[in-house]
């Protein structure tokens, strides 16, 4: 199999912060990889290295066969970077932001004109194209950020959190953006906050913390790995949650997730035979329950299990974690 | 549909100058869209004129008229000197944006956006001439000599400010913030533009001064510059001041690219 983006052992230091301590990575051609880690687990340390804006203080990483250190050229010719870094000049319009990018590219100015009102089209901007970019709202600027990233028509594209801060909506158009990009054959690499971004999205996951792979493999095999299932439960009284969670801790030893909208509580459990004694405990505690039982786990308990935090589920709401 | 060439491995001087020009091209549009960035560049020449012809010309020269005549090519030299120091700024606010990042993530020559700064910057240097030379004729002032040698004295302003761009691009890429590069920038413009012929004769002064104006680049380029717009010797002054503006280039350049480098990872 060829990889896109292969990493080995990178390390990177800010003073006595280690960011990144022994990073794998290896995406196949074609495919989308999410790297997963609540903030300041080293996710974009990491895509700064892979984008060339960093070096790495040890380990090697290849991108599309070029050595990001020694071939830094190369690599920038053909990846595509956006992020919570990496925007466009605000005080310039959509269309000169896009046809700046195509000049230094070495478009001709005619090409680089017909570039730009090919992407803005196909990112509904059009109608915003002469206008200045802080007049944007956040999906449009995030939409033009992606657009002056396939400028250069890239072979890897790198993603720093592109649906960090947005709504529902514009979120669901940057999907769509991405899987169309996928069929057309780019090798996607993005990080994310969100576990269901991830699982919509990647092919591949490797969950990052404290600057190191804590594991990998497709969402699938990570869930399955995981503790293997997953116990939800629905109190019949919504006043029981402190009481059951209380009883899931002491059993499994970690604070359940508690989805308070709908009033079920959830936990990674590895032994199935959990279930008759939580069973057992509810019923001594004269606690009734609308919904009890198994199913594999969500990349939510993976997370939780894999950091012992939990993850952010819910995009358009927290937008920014601590 | 149009395509891009494939990967290049170097970026040879032709091309970098290329991605500098387009570079220089994104500062202009800049300027153009927000005109309120050059009130340092018309403001100032303005009150600078006003106040010392008419504060301290009867002083110095013994009538206004006489003192504009060879103030203003001084003044000329000053502003320029000012304008410089918004280079180091624009960067400073630049390098922290996202836009600096995506540019290096780009198969572009390392320097581009320096130099796309600093050549962006010849616009500000044109109006800070124009406002200067505008507001001075209608004061009074007459150039003495002919268009070629008012076009030469404007072309050896601009190569002086280009490469005084360096010291503020240096500067630039060491503070924190934008507002430190003219505050710490003063400390070197100052003498500079004052220890200088620019508003009184050097045989004033007292003797360790005078030494420093006398060899000050300031004071031979407004030497080159009054002999260029009111007739008279200019040729070696225009040479030291010159020559000094290649040896500022030469220190400061390389210093600004490895601040940069540095500044940027």
């Amino acid at each position: 199999m060829s990889y896109a983006i292969e990493a080995e052992g990178l390390v990177k230091r800010f003073g006595s912060t280690v960011a990144l301590d022994g990073v794998n990575l290896a995406v196949p051609t074609g495919k989308v990889l999410g790297v997963l880690g609540p903030n300041g687990a080293g996710k974009t340390t990491a895509v700064r290295v892979l984008a060339t804006l960093l070096r790495a203080d040890e380990g090697w990483a290849r991108v599309g066969g070029y050595d990001v250190a020694k071939q830094s050229t190369a690599v920038r010719g053909i990846i595509g970077l956006t992020g919570q870094y990496a925007s466009v000049d605000e005080d310039l319009s959509g269309t000169e932001n896009l046809v700046l990018i195509g000049k230094l590219l070495g478009l001709s100015k005619a090409a680089a004109k017909v570039r730009a009102a090919e992407l803005l089209a196909k990112f509904e901007l059009t109608d915003a194209a002469s206008r200045s970019v802080k007049t944007y709202s956040g999906g449009m600027r995030r939409r033009t950020d992606l657009a002056a990233s396939l400028v250069g028509r890239p072979q890897v594209l790198f993603l720093d959190e592109p649906t960090t801060g947005l709504d529902p909506h514009s979120r669901n158009e940057v999907w769509a953006t991405v899987r169309g990009l996928v069929d057309d054959g780019v090798t996607v690499l993005l990080t994310t906050q969100y576990l269901e971004e991830a699982d919509q999205l990647a092919d591949l996951i490797t969950v990052i913390d404290h600057g190191k792979v804590i594991a990998a493999g497709t969402p699938h095999e990570l869930k399955r790995r995981t503790g293997g299932q997953s116990m939800q439960i629905r109190p019949t009284v919504v006043a029981d949650i402190p009481a059951v969670a209380a009883i899931l801790r002491e059993l499994t030893g970690l604070d359940p997730i508690i989805d308070t909208d709908n009033g079920v509580l959830s936990t990674p459990v590895d032994n199935p035979l959990l279930l008759s004694t939580v069973v057992r405990r509810l019923d001594d505690a004269g606690i009734t329950a609308d919904e009890l039982g198994l199913r594999l786990p969500s990349l939510d308990d993976v997370f939780l299990t894999l950091t012992g935090r939990t993850g952010s589920t819910t995009p358009a709401t927290e937008g920014s974690l601590a | 549909m149009t395509t891009i060439t494939a990967p290049t491995t170097h970026i040879g001087p032709g091309a970098a100058l290329r991605h500098g020009l387009a570079l220089a091209g994104r500062a202009v549009t800049k300027v153009r869209k927000n005109p309120e960035s050059l009130l340092d560049v018309t403001l100032q020449p303005i009150i600078f004129l006003l106040l010392f012809v008419y504060l301290f010309g009867g002083a110095i020269q013994g009538s206004t008229d006489a003192y504009l005549q060879v103030l203003l090519p001084g003044l000329m030299v000053q502003n320029i000197a000012f304008a410089s120091l918004g280079t180091g700024m624009a960067l400073n606010t630049d390098i922290s944006k996202g836009v600096f990042d995506r540019f290096r993530s780009m198969p572009i020559a390392r320097s581009a956006p320096l130099v796309g700064a600093v050549l962006g910057d010849i616009v500000r240097f044109v109006v800070t001439l124009t406002v200067l030379f505008t507001v001075a004729t209608i004061m009074g002032f007459r150039v003495q000599t002919d268009p070629g040698r008012f076009l030469i004295a404007v072309l050896l302003l601009i190569a002086f400010g280009l490469c005084l761009c360096w010291v503020s691009v240096w500067v630039g890429m060491l503070v924190k913030s934008p507002q430190a590069v003219p505050g710490t920038l003063v400390a070197f413009i100052f003498p500079l533009t004052f220890g200088s012929n620019v508003f009184v004769p050097s045989q004033s002064m007292p003797g360790w001064l005078q030494a420093w104006v006398d060899i000050n680049p300031v004071t031979h380029l407004t030497n080159a510059a009054r002999g260029l717009l009111l007739g008279g010797d200019w040729v070696g002054d225009a040479a030291w001041a010159f020559l000094w503006a290649v040896v500022i280039a030469g220190i400061f350049f390389p210093l600004a690219l490895r601040a940069y480098r540095k500044r940027v990872g």
